[in-house]
């Protein structure tokens, strides 16, 4: 009898995942397995954009492709910088908001709003706000007699690179903190209550309390933060377009300039494959990695 | 150890909010003080006052004679068993009680062998490895009173501890506390709005409403002689007979009865009665002094039946008595005397007691 009841369960629950099933399936797998299919042709201006096969040479032409190592580079340190500055600024944005105080409604809804701006505007705005003549960062700088001449900003590659770690973090550490907000709310008051009648002092209630019960909530933006961030493309592509020579370079800038200025198909389909790839490790062994440091945090 | 007392205590949320308006009372080591009183009362309230999870708005919290009012909660050495329990989710029942001596940097020798001690008394030796969401209520109930026993704390506060036990374990538990406390030397403060609970557990009932306490006296005292009218009527169960009767010379008027009224204070235009229906009795023949009614409603027990009579020669007064089952009677109509002695009487406006005869 049971077992009937379970395998009708299991067959109900196929059933109600299929939809999303199919639906993944068109929209991941086959864009995947063709780009991986496309990446052994060579397609491009010399081929007179005809598929010629040539195996795996996309890949080796890849490992000595100093452009493409770089942009892994600028990826990753953009990725690192920007999720580790927006979880920090995210929680302590996050503790204020959960802290009763009057007009708290309206401060958390003005708090959300530069997430719900399109990327394009942000972009645009903080070009102009870092721009060397005109931006206002420099203004401010030169008023106060921080610096002598004006900035050159997004024309030097490490203050580009800062720039748009800058304007990437305006933009979605409101997300996070919304996030990490929706964690706090569900922690119970009488927890931090019990905690200070224990004898802690608030960082040790946000060290032992807030902190471990906050993991999963942590653990989730951390992950979808990264994945975004290791794509970025939009707000790089408006602010410098990769530039000054390169140094804001992400892959997916290196796989557009491949693909739509190159017309390059085949390299441009290795490097999709490569950048997934690179991607789902680097995500799976960040989800492997965090929920060791959950269950250490836990078991405390 | 350490006594604690409250010195006209007030807390203040708003003008219109004012839970607890002046409390003046102390606990004695070995005492076992329990706040009673309805809901909104400002129980909890005052419970707080003394853990420092709220500052009060006026007067003074002392343990053992000196004022912490002033002193964060972690600072007073107190420790309280919440009505939710706030076990740390997170943390196995072995580190829920090792938090507060941890932070307390008490070497971890000593924390062990002092939580085999309590985990052993309240037996959760085989539980100190779980977590707090893999227990049933009632274990949770007791971690969170191992937390407590564990600090040896100056003072031990519970707020309603109880509440989220099934009829059965509460009985059970409660029987537990009892032991339990009696062995601790220490003050406990239990908020509770369960009047058994307060009876059996305390050797002191402090019983609040509106803000002010209405009396602090001993469950036996607080039965027998209720302070005033409020407490006459929140303590015992089924509830005291209230009756506001006009007094003629030193009679007090029920229906066509005279109840005499005792010579301890002058006879004032009219007079609350009070008694409870387990002290009304059925008439003997040879008693002058009587009630007489006709039965309205017989409510069976078990071991007694409730019955309530609408008195002869009145409109609207009812009166309920808990009869024992020997006691019976024939028709709907029952006579039934009130013993003086169980008799209270309290004064219309101001619902003081009246003084007793001597
Ligand atoms: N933080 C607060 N701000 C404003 N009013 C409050 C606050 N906390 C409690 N009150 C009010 O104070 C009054 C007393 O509350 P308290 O929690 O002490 O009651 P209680 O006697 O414990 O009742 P119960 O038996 O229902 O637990 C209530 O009217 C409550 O609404
Ligand atoms: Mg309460």
């Amino acid at each position: 009898m049971s077992s009937t009841l379970e395998t009708r369960e299991r067959r109900t629950g196929w059933l109600l995942l299929a939809p999303a099933l199919i639906l993944l399936a068109l929209v991941y797998a086959y864009p995947i397995a063709r780009s991986l299919w496309l990446s052994l042709f060579n397609q491009n201006l010399g081929t007179e954009l005809q598929p010629v096969f040539t195996g795996l040479d996309n890949y080796v032409r890849m490992s000595g492709d100093g452009r493409f190592w770089q942009s892994i580079l600028n990826t990753s340190v953009f990725t690192v910088a920007s999720v580790l500055i927006e979880l920090v600024i995210g929680m302590g944005i996050a503790l204020v908001l959960n802290q009763s105080f009057p007009g708290r409604g309206a401060i958390r809804t003005i708090a959300i709003l530069p997430w719900a701006l399109p990327t394009a505007l942000i972009g645009t705005t903080w070009a102009w706000i870092f721009n060397d003549q005109a931006g206002i960062v420099n203004d401010i700088l030169l008023r106060l007699g921080l610096i002598e001449t004006g900035i050159n900003w997004l024309g030097n590659p490490l203050p580009a690179l800062l720039s748009v770690i800058v304007a990437d973090v305006w933009k979605t550490t409101p997300f996070i903190s919304i996030l990490l907000l929706a964690g706090l709310q569900s922690i119970p008051g009488d927890l931090y209550e019990a905690h200070a009648i224990d004898g802690a002092s608030p960082w040790q209630s946000f060290r032992q309390i807030t902190l471990p019960l906050l993991m999963p909530q942590i653990l989730v933006a951390t992950l979808f933060r990264f994945a975004q961030a290791f794509g970025i493309f939009d707000l790089i592509q408006v602010m410098t377009s990769g530039g000054p020579g390169g140094a804001t370079e992400t892959v997916s800038i290196y796989i557009y300039a491949t693909v739509m200025r190159y017309l390059d198909f085949g390299y441009g389909a290795a490097l999709v494959v490569v950048t997934f790839v690179v991607l789902v490790l680097v995500m799976a062994i960040a989800a492997f990695f965090l929920s060791k440091v959950r269950a250490a945090t836990g078991d405390r | 150890m350490a006594k604690l007392e409250l010195i006209h205590l007030n807390k203040t949320y708003t003008p219109k909010v004012i839970p607890v308006k002046d409390l003046t009372l102390s606990v004695e080591d070995h005492e076992f003080l329990t706040l009673l009183g309805p809901s909104g009362c400002g129980k909890s309230t005052t419970l707080r006052m003394i853990a420092g999870l709220e500052q009060p708005t006026r007067g003074e919290v002392r343990i053992g004679g000196q004022d912490v009012s002033r002193k964060s909660a972690g600072d007073r050495n107190i420790a309280m068993v919440f009505q939710s329990y706030a076990l740390y989710p997170h943390m196995s029942v072995y580190d829920n009680m090792a938090s507060g001596l941890k932070l307390r940097k008490m070497p971890s020798g000593e924390i062990r062998s002092r939580i085999e001690e309590v985990s052993r008394f309240l037996g959760l030796k085989d539980l100190l490895d779980r977590r707090p969401g893999k227990l049933s209520g009632g274990q949770r109930q007791r971690v969170a009173l191992g937390r407590a026993l564990v600090r040896q704390p100056d003072v031990f506060l519970l707020d309603e501890p109880l509440s989220n036990l099934d009829a059965l374990l509460r009985e059970q538990v409660r029987a537990e506390l009892k032991q339990i406390f009696a062995s601790q030397a220490t003050p406990v403060v239990y908020v509770t709005h369960d009047q058994t609970e307060a009876m059996t557990l305390s050797s002191q009932v402090a019983l609040l409403n509106d803000g002010y306490l209405q009396q602090l006296a001993s469950p036996k005292q607080i039965y027998s002689q209720p302070a005033n009218r409020f407490v006459a009527g929140f303590i015992g169960s089924p509830q005291m007979n209230l009756l506001e009767l006009p007094c003629r010379e030193n009679y007090a008027l029920l229906g066509n009865s005279k109840i005499p009224l005792p010579t301890s204070f002058a006879p004032p235009p009219h007079v609350v009665l009070g008694i409870r229906p387990e002290h009304a009795r059925i008439a003997r023949p040879e008693e002058a002094i009587t009630v007489t009614g006709t039965i309205i409603l017989v409510e069976h027990l078990g071991m007694s039946n409730l019955v309530s009579l609408r008195v002869a020669g009145s409109e609207s007064i009812t009166v309920r008595a808990l009869l024992s089952a020997e006691q019976s009677w024939q028709g709907n109509q029952i006579t039934l005397a009130f013993p003086p002695e169980h008799t209270h009487w309290f004064h219309v406006e101001t619902g003081d007691r009246l003084p007793d005869a001597e």
